[in-house]
């Protein structure tokens, strides 16, 4: 039976759990904090001497822990490329900008359980010698921004932040900053310019590099929410210990949030891998099926960027075989187990972790006319491909929901976005063209048919 | 000019400026503040905020007109968000909108925000708010409503008017 594993969410929940100091502190609250200031320096077969904080910076890349916020990326490599000999400040910031369409788990963490994200701050400023770090939060979350400021209240008063935390001669302060309602900022480049006081224009890489050249010009750690707490669980497990939860390559805990078409939209933390999209969408202790006489018609696997994938689809996927050799096998959608490696195999990816589930009753050029509004709008300005292409995609759609399709609009919609991606400064230009060159590929007869029908239209009311 | 900001406000917000080793930083903060105070960023706001941080005008300007959440007039008391956004979307957000429209006279037709002439109400579509879960949401001033019906949205009207 596939079932939820809470670690993260393991309290938010609970009759009587509040987001504050005691409660907090009641469920083990700062113990890792406590348990990584006590560490001594490990002695090397060499001679010389690991620091506690270079060996948190090792247990949590032996964990496997990969990036919560949307690119799957190593956590343990992203924080061994900052720059720590430029003699400059390091700062971390907490990406808390939760705003791809279909996410809605950074929310359950920010406002059940503040202290948990704090806490995994601290330690990933104290792991990097960080004195200074934001939570950068959305603008749209002015309840959430209230919540984290009166946690880090708490958190001085107990000095668990300020100067010399807890007598061990390490200061740090966290400070939230708003955002004001631009998706761009969710772009750790963006981000930057958009806490600097600037437009969020993402900033090209190289040689803008948020380890090397971040905030400030200065090597920067930029983490997702989820990715933050998931250190504290790793400083209390042990790496070995956490890397035992999900599966290799994939380890850990992942909060799974599913909306759309299923009777129990909700969010779902689950082992990472050990649950598969079907039972997602179908389990009663998940999404509990497609409303009564309803049939899947597709899956938008990982917030409304990626690509989206149609029922009946099969993909081949490495599997190791009873002989122990690995093997090309055929997986259909439903079986595949919801993980980075094998979404990305199924040509799609898993995101922020966002699924949106579809049924037979939607009409697919309306529902990607919908997303490509929301590139429309959200397309920084930056980069010429992405702000007019977007905004012609979007036209394109807005006018075949509206009557006055054409047969060659699938195709237009194709070229626009082939010509959007890889030509732009962030990874928005893939955002934006990825649901369009998926949707058209897929439900190509869709498309045209809309075209066809409102063309044959035309041409009968001209006469 | 008629402009002041309050001291006990002024003073909260040159704390703000402290968190940033380069004042700059705290634009958006400083903003959001104004904001919640005045109700919008008036043009003398945004003068204001730029001698504050040591910046020139445009440098504030430009992000009042870059970020959504920045106003340049005033909104009305009850400011009614609902999320434009897919997952709202397919549970209806797009009808509950005009609902919200239809009641209060505004034309659904319109995209961009409007305000009822007694000022009593803003609507207005806004992209994805984070709570797919409990689509359709609707974010009420500072307030996130979960699946809110057309009944509700009544309500919430009547609660306005009442203001």
């Amino acid at each position: 039976m596939p079932q939820e594993h809470r670690l993260i969410l393991k309290h938010a929940d609970q009759p009587g759990y509040t987001p504050d100091m005691e409660c907090y502190l009641r469920h083990g609250g700062y113990d890792a904090l406590k348990k990584v200031l006590a560490l001594a320096p490990r002695d090397l077969p060499d001679g010389k001497k690991m620091s506690p904080q270079e060996q948190i910076r090792e247990d949590v890349k032996a964990s496997g822990l990969r990036g919560r916020g949307g690119a799957g990326f190593s956590a343990g490599i992203k924080w061994s490329l900052v720059d720590r000999k430029s003699g400059k400040p390091i700062y971390l910031i907490c990406n808390a900008d939760e705003s791809e369409p279909g996410t809605f788990k950074d929310r359950q963490i920010i406002h059940k359980d503040p202290h948990q994200l704090i806490e995994g701050m601290i330690l990933s400023c104290w792991a990097n010698d960080v004195k200074l770090a934001y939570l950068y939060i959305r603008g749209e979350m002015p309840q959430g921004a209230k919540l984290l400021n009166k946690a880090l209240d708490e958190a001085r008063a107990k000095n668990f932040l300020g100067k010399n935390i807890l007598g061990s001669g390490y200061d740090l302060e966290i400070y939230v900053h708003r955002g004001a309602g631009a998706y761009i900022c969710g772009e750790e480049t963006g981000l930057i310019e958009s806490l600097e006081g600037k437009r969020a224009y993402p900033r090209i890489k190289p040689p803008y590099f948020p380890a090397v050249l971040g905030l400030y010009m200065c090597p920067t750690i930029v983490n997702n929410v989820e990715t933050l707490c998931h250190v504290k669980h790793i400083v209390n497990m042990g790496p070995g210990e956490y890397a035992k939860l999900g599966t290799p390559n994939n380890t850990g805990t992942r909060i799974v949030s599913l909306s759309g078409d299923v009777k129990r939209p909700g969010y779902f933390e689950i082992e990472v891998g050990k649950v598969t999209l079907g039972e997602l969408i179908n389990d009663p202790a998940f999404g509990g099926g497609l409303r009564d006489g309803r049939t899947l018609k597709a899956v938008i696997p990982g917030g409304s960027s990626s690509k989206i994938l149609k029922a009946g689809e099969t993909f081949k996927l490495n599997r190791k075989g009873p002989d122990g050799q690995m093997a090309k096998v055929d997986v259909s959608l439903l079986d595949l187990p919801y993980d980075f490696d094998s979404l990305m195999a199924a040509g799609t990816m898993s995101g922020s972790g966002a699924i949106i589930v579809l049924d037979d009753t939607r009409d697919i050029v309306a529902t990607l006319a919908n997303l490509a509004e929301f590139y429309a709008h959200e397309s920084c300005g930056q980069c010429t491909p992405c702000r007019e292409g977007a905004l012609w995609m979007s036209k394109a759609l807005h006018r075949m929901t509206h009557g006055e399709g054409r047969k060659a609009d699938a195709d237009y919609l194709l070229h626009i976005a082939q010509n959007i991606q890889g030509r732009t400064i962030c990874a928005f230009g893939e955002a934006a063209a990825w649901p369009v060159l998926s949707f058209v590929k897929k439900f190509k007869e869709d498309f045209e048919a809309k075209g066809a029908a409102d063309e044959a239209k035309a041409a009968t009311t001209k006469h | 000019m008629n402009f002041a900001v309050p001291a006990n406000l002024e003073a909260q917000l040159d704390e703000l400026v402290t968190h940033y080793p380069q004042k700059r930083s705290a634009s958006l903060m400083l903003l959001h503040a104004l904001q919640e105070h005045f109700g919008y960023i008036s043009r003398d706001a945004v003068e204001w905020t730029a001698r504050k941080l040591g910046l020139q005008p445009i440098s504030v300007y430009e992000l009042v007109t870059f970020y959504p959440m920045f106003r340049q007039e005033p909104l009305g008391k009850t400011h009614i968000k609902v999320c434009r956004t897919l997952s709202c979307a397919l549970a209806g957000s797009g009808e509950l909108r005009t609902h919200f429209c239809q009641k209060l006279g505004l034309d659904a037709h319109k995209h961009a925000a409007q305000t009822t002439p007694d000022g009593k109400f803003t609507v207005e579509f806004v992209e994805c708010l984070a709570d797919c879960g409990n689509a359709p949401v609707v974010l009420l001033n500072e307030d996130l409503l979960p699946k809110v019906t057309p009944a509700q949205a009544d309500e919430i009207v009547a609660k306005g008017n009442s203001k």
